[in-house]
């Protein structure tokens, strides 16, 4: 089995309910060490994406997600709203021509993500932002190809190494975005910006553990 | 959350309806995506300045549109960045042919969201230019952070920079003298009180009631440090000294001294600041030329204050003293 178009459109729905669901916990986060806006600008995108959904369906896996990508850059604002742009972009770029996907195609578009992430906001891993979390869901990924694990099997080890990525964040003192300006005092917080990403991936898990 | 709102999610939308019906003279307002240009643009061969950021700190940067300051002014949420979109189509807006010069405050989401939207522009065939403003000494080391935060020092800046665009200089002189400006200015700000994003409820911080924030920025983010109050006169040292010592300041020089209320302080205390500072400058032999007090850029209903200070030369001066006409700021017309 593979990962389908309807699969990625029950993924991008099932994102927008986690993310409307945790929308007051991501805020939360932020407000401990940034503006208190995280879960509001996520959930203000994945509206507009609900919205936009329907003339969005009939397109195939690119264009939906590249469609995604085109209406959170118009929406969100801050600092997630190009970063979350990239990685739908970015994926969409990766799985031109694909009608479905395989973990390796899958893999493969998470890098492009984590790449275009790193390129857009300059940070590198351990500066307390989401790359923390992409990076070893990536590791993760490749492991997972490597030994030709079913997509289900392969997706569940990345959203829980971005878990621990996620978790792994608390310790550390942000060197970008606004959690930066609190210096030693952005220690002991966990970064909304990788907690929404774990999100991301662990829907992904969820949505496709039988793919 | 006490507010004379309506819906949070339409405060935004709301503001805009009615600068559109209060200034009609000076702006147009354009919505879907959102922005706001003065009500004579494009001005042929004029170098267009566009600017922008997260609502809640008004007059900037909707009040700063009209003859003399702003071209445009994208608002985005409350604190928020605004989108790529908002800035492309006010970047072609007030195009006059002579460039599109960016005044971008040093945040992750405004500096990544403007790079785009020039990005795009220059697709289209628009010369733009962007200057990021950095000037709140309350971030220090800079290679460990995302780079201080653009803060008091826009305000000057979108003045000083929009009277030589009014005068006709070309887009690299109004970029130069952008980043001269953004060189030779610094800041610092302090909280009595957090602030209430209006979709948020609830405080952005938990400040007690015999506590002060020093180093807050204009989001309602915490500061660097927090300690009992004090009286005025010490805040405004704790303020203006680091100021000062930055740049450094130094005996001779003649500064632009501009005491800016956070929202929520009124204007009686900003002259207890402005009086002291000007004490203290005088004592280093630093000599305030011009002056700007009041409620400029603001964090909401934040109380609170912060110090500014840029030093001038003639030509500064002349352009601060430039007419301007915009909702936020008038004189010489
Ligand atoms: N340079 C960066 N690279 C990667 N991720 C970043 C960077 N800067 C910030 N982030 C991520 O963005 C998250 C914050 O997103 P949020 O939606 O709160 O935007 P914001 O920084 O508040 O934007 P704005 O300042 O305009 O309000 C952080 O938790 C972090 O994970
Ligand atoms: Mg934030």
């Amino acid at each position: 089995m593979a990962i389908s178009r309807d699969d990625v459109l029950a993924w991008i729905r099932a994102f927008a309910q986690i993310i409307e669901e945790n929308n007051e916990y991501l805020t939360n986060l932020d407000r401990e060490i940034g503006d208190a806006d995280h879960g509001a600008n996520m959930n203000r995108g994945f509206k507009a994406v609900m919205t936009k959904l329907p003339t969005l369906e009939t397109g195939d896996i690119p264009s939906i997600l590249k469609g995604v990508g085109m209406t959170l850059l118009s929406s969100v604002g801050g600092a997630s709203g190009p970063l979350y742009s990239t990685v739908f972009m970015q994926l969409s770029k990766t799985f031109a021509g694909k009608e479905q996907l395989e973990l390796a195609d899958w893999c493969a578009g998470w890098e492009a993500a984590e790449q275009g992430v790193q390129m857009r906001g300059k940070a590198v891993p351990g500066e307390k932002t989401m790359v923390d979390a992409m990076q070893p869901a990536l590791d993760a990924l490749k492991e997972a190809v490597a030994q030709n694990l079913p997509i289900g099997e392969g997706l569940r080890k990345s959203a829980d190494a971005a878990h621990e990525g996620m978790l792994a964040t608390i310790p550390l003192v942000a060197r970008k975005g606004r959690a930066s300006y609190l210096g030693e005092r952005s220690a002991n917080h966990q970064d909304p910006g990788a907690t929404s990403t774990y999100f991301l991936l662990d829907s992904a898990a969820k949505t496709w553990a039988n793919c | 959350m006490k507010k004379l709102i309506n819906k949070p999610e339409d405060v935004v939308l709301e503001e805009l309806q009615g600068i559109e019906l209060a200034h009609p003279d000076i702006v147009k307002v354009f919505y879907d995506p959102n922005y706001i240009v003065r009500a004579d643009a494009p001005v042929k061969g004029k170098v267009g300045l566009v600017s922008g950021g997260g609502s809640g700190h008004e007059p900037m940067h909707g009040g700063f549109v009209g003859m003399g300051m702003l071209d445009a002014a994208c608002p985005g949420a409350v604190f928020t960045s605004p989108t790529p979109d908002q800035m492309l189509e006010a970047t072609k807006a007030v195009n006059g042919g002579a460039g599109v010069l960016h005044i971008v405050k040093n945040y992750t989401g405004d500096v990544m969201n403007f790079e785009m939207a020039a990005d795009l522009a220059k697709e289209e065939g628009i010369e733009v230019e962007s200057v990021v403003v950095d000037d709140d000494v309350a971030v220090k080391d800079s290679t460990w952070t995302a780079g201080r935060r653009g803060v008091g020092l826009t305000v000057l800046m979108e003045k000083i920079v929009g009277a030589a665009a009014e005068e006709g200089r070309s887009l690299k002189e109004v970029a130069d003298l952008a980043r001269k400006v953004n060189a030779q200015g610094r800041s610092m700000g302090m909280a009595l009180t957090s602030c209430v994003v209006p979709h948020v409820g609830k405080p952005s911080f938990d400040l007690p009631e015999d506590e002060m924030e020093i180093g807050i920025g204009i989001h309602g983010e915490p500061g660097r440090v927090r300690m009992k109050l004090e009286p005025a006169d010490k805040v405004t040292e704790m303020l203006l000294t680091p100021v000062v010592e930055d740049l450094p300041f130094k005996a001779g020089d003649e500064v632009l001294l501009f005491v800016n209320s956070m929202g929520g302080t009124p204007l009686i205390e900003l002259y207890i600041i402005y009086r002291k500072a000007v004490q203290m400058l005088e004592a280093k032999g630093i000599k305030v030329t011009r002056h700007l007090i009041g409620p400029y850029i603001t964090s909401l209903e934040m109380a609170g204050a912060s110090i500014t200070l840029l030093k001038l030369d003639a030509d500064l001066t002349k352009l601060w003293d430039a007419p301007v006409k915009t909702a936020g700021m008038r004189w010489g017309i």
